[in-house]
Formats: C-alpha cells, structure tokens, sequence
C-alpha cells in the first residue's frame, strides 16, 4: 500500500555492539520519526536489535540488474584477489 | 455448564492490585482487538505489541493480588472469573476503540499517566510492585510516545484527520478525572509508601497532553465536569460485552490452558 502518504523506508538493525548495520528489510511509514518506530514494533520484537536505521527507499541508488555481466563478471577470473595465497605466520593467530 | 464466579478477599493491597492489573487487562484486550484490523500492517503490529505489553503487566498485577490474597485463586481466575461489578478498571479503556483516532487519544490519555505513575511506583515500598513498575515503566514511556506522535498527525494532518481526533478528545476528556482518583482504602497505602498519590502526578500529566494538543493543532475541553465509577465497579455497558468474549472459554472450559 505505497501511497505519496507513507513512502518506503529501509531498515537497517544493528544487533551487537561492534557489529555492522545489516539491511533487514523495509516498511510503509509517513516520516522518518513513524518510521523508526515502526521498524522498532516490525523488526525488533524478539531482541535483534541495539540501534535502527531508517532511510528512505527513494534515497537510494541500485546499480542495474541488466549490467550485471559488466559490472560483476570481471572480477570472477581474478582469484589472486582473494588472500588465500599468503602464508601467514603462527604467532598471528586468526585474521 | 458455566464455570461460577470466584469470591475474592478485597482488602486494600489486593483491591488496589487488582485495579491496576484490570487496567491493563482491559486496555490490552481493546488493543488486541485490532490485531487484522489496523489501518496498515505497520500499526497492526505496533498495536498488538503495545496490547502484550499491557497483558504481560496484567499478569504480572494479578498473580501479585492473588498471592497477597493468599486464597485459592490465581492469575487466570482473577483474570476470568469475576464478574463485571468486581472489575475495577477505569471507564477510560473499557471504551470501545472507535476510529483509529479514539484509539489513539485513548492511549495518548492512559499512558501519558502510566509513565508517570509506574515512574513513580518504582520507588514503592512493597518490592514487587516497585519491581513490576520498573518493567512497566519502559513500555508505557514508548507507548506514550507512539500515541503522541500519531495524536500529532491526525491533528496536524488533513481536516478529516483533525476534525476526528478532535471529536475523540471532545469525546473521552470526562474520562480522564478518574485516573488521579483515591479510593477508600488507598489513603493507608498512600501513607505506607506502597501506593502513589495520583493527585501529585496530575500537573505534569496536564503538561505533557497539552504539549501534545499544541503541536497537534488541538484543542482541550474547557468544562471540566469527570465521570467517575470504574473505579468501585460501576461501568458503562461495553464492559459486559468485552468481558463476554474475554471470558468465554474459561467460563466453558475451566483452567483450559494452550
């Protein structure tokens, strides 16, 4: 039920101290103030989160599905990206 | 074959236990009756939220009368089994919920005195309510924010909105005399530091709903004239109604559990 009246918001939820904002999903609110308390009443009811974002759906730029060969499929034969070829000393423990 | 109406030892903690305990009872059930019904999902789920939390407090209230009691009766038999002059809510939220915006002037009106008074009760004397209002307290703050920010909406909104919210305060202002209201018997608990004198809560109540009607464009009654009754038992004829259908099943099958 998008109207001009209740836009769409996205929700970000941050469930611990030290961990990102993870995108949870969205709702309809009028306002960023009813949005935030809707996101509390909707996404946080069993303790998943410390800290909401909300941001309008609109503000946000998405890069094109019918791109997706240009934008992605480059980096598919790169696999020297990825630090799997390092050797990494003992003493540092896990990265 | 209907399950008979319990027998309760009223004396002035568990009457005045109970009185908050039928409250959220009450106010609970009215919210939980949106549950499907609300205008958008978003609200559907913030009202059946703000409805447990007022039945959680409700539970809580009730074992605690039927502990202080010390009879045979528990939560659900307060709960389920009395009948409807024992009841001692306020005739605030046995209304019925109306339009979406007598909901919200309901709530706007109850919880702006629920944070208040559970603020207050948090340094009762008697360690379990003093316990109970600490809980209550976080939710009742959040609900009253929620209901203000919607009163200031519908106020503030279009003339449709605002001639509603309007017709709700118009509508449910005598209502609101009540909560401050010292019943026999609680002049004692007063005294003791159990219970809270309403009376001292009553000036920023007025602050806090004004602050609200300004930003919302709304105005407050001027006659001043309150309904009392809920209180001692004395309710307007929704009550037997809401409590037909709270009550049905334990009256048919009594202790019926999940």
């Amino acid at each position: 039920m998008s109207t001009p009246n209740t836009p769409l918001w996205e929700v970000f939820i941050r469930s611990r101290n030290g961990l990102a904002h993870k995108h949870v999903g969205s709702l309809h609110a009028s306002d960023a103030t009813m949005a935030l308390q809707a996101a509390r009443d909707i996404y946080t009811r069993r303790g998943e989160g410390l800290s909401i974002w909300v941001v309008p759906s609109s503000a946000i730029t998405a890069s094109d599905p019918a791109d997706k060969a240009m934008m992605f499929e480059p980096a598919e034969s790169k696999i020297y990206r990825h630090p799997t070829f390092y050797e990494i000393p003992d003493e540092v423990g896990h990265m | 074959m209907m399950v008979a109406n319990i027998q309760v030892s009223e004396t002035p903690l568990v009457l005045y236990t109970l009185r908050r305990a039928d409250d959220a009872l009450i106010l609970g059930h009215r919210l939980s009756e949106w549950s499907g019904h609300a205008p958008i999902l978003e609200e559907d789920m913030a009202l059946s939220n703000m409805a447990l939390d007022l039945l959680g407090q409700a539970r809580e209230l009730f074992s605690y009368a039927a502990k202080v009691e010390g009879k045979n009766n528990d939560e659900d038999k307060l709960a389920y089994l009395r009948e409807e002059r024992q009841y001692r809510n306020l005739l605030l939220v046995e209304r019925p919920n109306g339009d979406f915006s007598q909901t919200m002037v309901r709530q706007l009106f109850y919880s702006a005195f629920a944070d208040l008074y559970w603020r207050a009760m948090m340094k009762s004397s008697d360690a379990t309510l003093a316990a109970i209002a600490a809980k209550s307290e976080k939710e009742s703050a959040y609900h009253l924010r929620h209901a203000s920010e919607w009163v200031i909406r519908l106020g503030d909104g279009t003339e449709e909105s605002h001639r509603r919210a309007q017709a709700a305060i118009d509508d449910l202002w005598a209502l609101t005399g009540e909560m401050f209201s010292v019943e026999s018997g609680e002049r004692g608990l007063i005294d003791a530091g159990i219970a809270v004198d309403p009376e001292t809560l009553r000036a920023q109540w007025r602050r806090t709903i004004s602050d609200v009607m300004i930003e919302a464009t709304l105005a407050l009654p001027t006659n001043d004239w309150m309904q009392q009754g809920g209180r001692s038992g004395r309710h307007s004829e929704h009550l037997g109604y809401l409590l037909s259908e709270l009550q049905h099943m334990q009256r048919t099958y009594q202790g019926l559990t999940w």
